[in-house]
C-alpha cells in the first residue's frame, strides 16, 4: 500500500511531507506509539539499506539495528525523561557493514498536543572519526599513510580532487586501498555530509546490477513486488563509488554513459526520470584501455570517467612506506588486542622488509595481525610470522630497504610510469604463479583446505585470505 | 539418522538484532528438517561476536539464524561451513518453522506489519 502523507496548514496547500523529509541530508525515521516503522526517508534508506517498503509497520529495533537499541532503547530513555535525547552507538546497515552514528530522539505530539509517536534522527559520523587521533600521523591524507614519493604526490592531489566535482578514475591492483581512497575523498569533500553508496560492479549479475543501480519500479519484471530506489537515487547529494568498473556489462555502460550525460536516472519500467545530483568515483584493477582495445569498455565512458585519475602504486614501489605501514599496524593491531608489543627483533625485520607484498597493503596488514596474535613477548619474532613468509624466496627487488631511520632514500622508487594503471610483468606473473600454486595445492588435497595449507606452508586463515584474493572457487 | 544443530540468537522469545549483542543463544537439534529432538539455551557470560563465534563452533552448529551480523564473522562463520541466514527479524519459532520448511531466505522479516494497531 502505497501512502502519500501530508502537511496541511502550514502554507496554503497540502505539502508532500515525504519529499520534504527526503531533502534532509541526516537519516529520519517516524515510529509510532508502539516503536513500529511509520515513515523512513531517503537519507535513512541510503545509510541503512532498508526501503520503505521492507521497513513499514515493524518494530524500529529491527531496522534501525543500533547498539543503543538494545542496550538502552534511546526512545524509551527519552519517553521516561520526557525530553530529547542525544546518543553515539553503532548500526549494522544491509552491507554488513558496522557504521558509527549519532541518534537523536523526539516525541512527535499533534495538534491538540496529544503524543502520537516518535521521531529519531541519525547522522551518520564516518566523517568525523576519522579524526581519531590514531589516524592524525605525519605523511597521510585522511586515513591513507605513506611517506614515498608517488604518495606524496597522490597526496598533494587528493585535497584538491576532493575539493572538486569530478569524476575519478581510482587504478591500482588488489590491497593498494582504492576503496580507502574513494572514502576519503569523499569524506573530505563538500558531499561528506550526503551519503556515500559503493556498488561492486563484480559482485553481482548483470540483471540483478542494473536494478541495484538504477533501480525499478513495482511490476517491471517478475518478482519486481516493490518499489526499489536504486543506488543511485540513494546517492543523492552524495558520492557513488563503483568499485571493478572493469567488471560493468556492456548493456550497463551504455546506461551509465547516459547518466553521465544528462545526470538523470530512469529505473526499470519507469517513465518519469529522476534528477540526481551524484558524484562518481570508479575503480578498478584491471587496464580499462587494454579492455577497451579488445572492445569489452566502452572507449567514451572510459574519457567520461576518466576526468581526474588516481593511480595507487604497489607496495613494491613504495619501499620507503613499508616500515611506516608495518609500525602503523604493529601500533594498531597491539592497541586493538591489549598487548605491549614494543617493535621487532631483526630477523623479522628483516624477513619483513625483504619479502615482496603481493596482495599489496592488505596483506602487509594481515600479516601484522596473524604476528600480533601469535607473538608473545614485547617484541615480534621472526618465529611469530606465517610460515609461507619465512620460506619465501626474496622476488628481484632493490636489496637493503632503508629502515625507517634512513627512510628517504628515493633512488629506490622507480619514476612515474607513463600508463600509470598498467600492472607490472613481473607481479602479474607472480600473482598468477601463486594461484596456480594454490589451484594445485588444492587439487592434490582434492579441496581440502587443511591439507592444501600444509602443503603450501601457509596457515589455513591465510591460505583462506588468497583463495577470496585470487577469487579461487 | 544424521542430526542438525540450528543456533538462533535471541532476546526473549525473538531474535536478537544485533548477533555481537547477542547474550542468549537457542540451540535446536533436529534430524534434518525435521520436529525439534533437544532444545538448550546457552547464556554467554557478555555478548562478543568471537566468544559467540567460538561457542557455535565448539557446539558443532551447522545453521545459524540472526539478525544483523558484520561482514568479517559472517564470511568467517561461512568459511566453518556454518550455514547463516542473517537479517532474519521475527520470532525464534517462526524463523525455525520456516527454515524447517525450506522456506526461510536471508533478510526475511517474519514480524507482523502494523501501524497504530492495525494491520497493513
Amino acid at each position: 500500500m502505497h501512502f502519500f502523507p501530508e502537511i496541511h496548514q502550514l502554507m496554503r496547500s497540502p505539502l508532500d511531507f515525504a519529499h520534504i523529509l527526503d531533502e534532509i541530508p541526516i537519516g529520519i525515521i517516524l515510529m509510532d506509539k508502539d516503536l513500529r516503522v511509520v515513515h523512513l526517508n531517503r537519507f535513512f534508506q541510503a545509510l541503512t539499506g532498508f526501503s520503505l517498503d521492507m521497513a513499514r509497520g515493524i518494530p524500529c529495533k529491527n531496522i534501525l539495528r543500533s547498539s543503543a537499541c538494545i542496550i538502552n532503547c534511546p526512545i524509551l530513555a527519552a519517553h521516561r525523561k520526557n525530553r530529547s535525547i542525544s546518543c553515539t552507538s553503532d548500526i549494522i546497515n544491509t552491507d554488513r557493514q558496522k557504521l558509527p552514528v549519532r541518534i537523536t530522539t523526539a516525541q512527535i505530539m499533534d495538534n491538540q498536543g496529544h503524543f502520537t509517536g516518535y521521531m529519531e534522527t541519525i547522522e551518520d559520523l564516518r566523517s568525523t572519526t576519522t579524526n581519531d587521533p590514531e589516524k592524525n600521523v605525519a605523511y597521510s591524507f585522511a586515513n591513507i599513510i605513506g611517506r614515498s614519493r608517488k604518495m606524496e604526490m597522490i597526496f598533494q592531489t587528493l585535497p584538491m580532487l576532493a575539493q572538486s566535482d569530478a569524476s575519478i578514475l581510482i587504478t591500482g591492483e588488489t590491497g593498494t586501498g582504492k576503496d580507502l581512497v574513494a572514502e576519503a575523498v569523499h569524506q573530505t569533500s563538500v558531499r561528506a555530509g550526503g551519503p556515500f553508496i559503493k556498488i561492486n560492479c563484480g559482485a553481482l549479475p548483470a540483471t540483478l546490477l542494473e536494478s541495484e543501480i538504477f533501480g525499478h519500479m513495482k511490476g517491471a519484471f517478475t518478482g519486481a513486488v516493490e518499489n526499489k530506489p536504486g543506488r543511485f537515487k540513494l546517492a543523492h547529494n552524495g558520492t557513488i563509488f563503483l568499485t571493478e568498473i572493469g567488471d560493468l556489462p556492456l548493456p550497463l555502460q551504455v546506461k551509465l554513459l547516459t547518466f553521465l550525460d544528462d545526470r538523470i536516472i530512469y529505473p526499470l519500467g519507469a517513465t518519469k526520470g529522476f534528477n540526481a545530483n551524484v558524484r562518481i568515483i570508479a575503480a578498478t584493477h584491471r587496464d580499462l584501455e587494454e579492455m577497451v582495445s579488445i572492445g569489452k569498455f566502452r572507449k567514451d565512458l572510459l574519457f567520461r570517467l576518466n576526468v581526474a585519475r588516481v593511480h595507487l602504486p604497489p607496495l613494491r614501489e613504495r619501499d620507503a612506506d613499508i616500515r611506516l605501514l608495518l609500525d602503523h599496524f604493529l601500533h594498531h593491531y597491539t592497541k586493538k588486542q591489549g598487548k605491549k608489543i614494543n617493535g621487532f627483533s631483526e630477523p623479522a625485520l628483516s624477513v619483513l622488509l625483504n619479502y615482496t607484498y603481493e596482495g599489496n597493503i592488505r596483506e602487509l596488514k594481515n600479516i601484522m595481525e596473524y604476528a600480533v596474535n601469535v607473538a608473545q613477548g614485547i617484541r615480534i619474532e621472526a618465529d611469530n610470522l606465517p610460515t609461507y613468509i619465512l620460506e619465501h624466496e626474496p622476488m628481484q627487488r632493490v636489496p637493503n630497504i632503508p629502515v625507517a631511520k634512513d627512510v628517504p632514500k628515493r633512488q629506490s622508487e622507480r619514476p612515474p610510469s607513463p600508463a600509470p594503471w598498467q600492472p607490472e610483468e613481473t607481479e602479474q606473473t607472480w600473482s598468477s604463479v601463486q594461484r596456480q600454486m594454490i589451484m594445485d595445492a588444492l587439487k592434490t588435497s582434492r579441496g581440502k583446505r587443511n591439507e592444501a595449507a600444509q602443503i603450501l606452508g601457509m596457515s589455513r586463515s591465510t591460505l583462506w585470505r588468497k583463495i577470496k584474493a585470487y577469487q579461487i572457487e | 539418522m544424521t542430526l542438525h544443530k540450528v543456533a538462533i540468537p535471541i532476546l526473549g522469545e525473538e531474535i536478537v538484532p544485533r548477533f555481537d549483542l547477542t547474550t542468549e543463544v537457542i540451540i535446536l537439534t533436529t534430524a534434518k528438517f525435521s520436529d525439534i529432538q533437544d532444545k538448550k539455551i546457552i547464556v554467554l557470560p557478555r555478548s562478543s561476536s568471537d566468544e559467540l563465534c567460538h561457542t557455535l563452533l565448539a557446539q558443532e552448529i551447522n545453521t545459524l539464524i540472526c539478525g544483523a551480523i558484520e561482514d568479517e564473522y559472517y564470511e568467517f562463520l561461512k568459511w566453518k561451513k556454518i550455514k547463516v541466514f542473517d537479517g532474519v527479524s521475527g520470532t525464534w519459532p517462526h524463523a525455525f518453522e520456516r527454515w524447517r520448511t525450506q522456506t526461510l531466505n536471508p533478510g526475511d522479516i517474519l514480524f507482523t506489519r502494523m501501524v497504530e494497531g492495525n494491520l497493513i
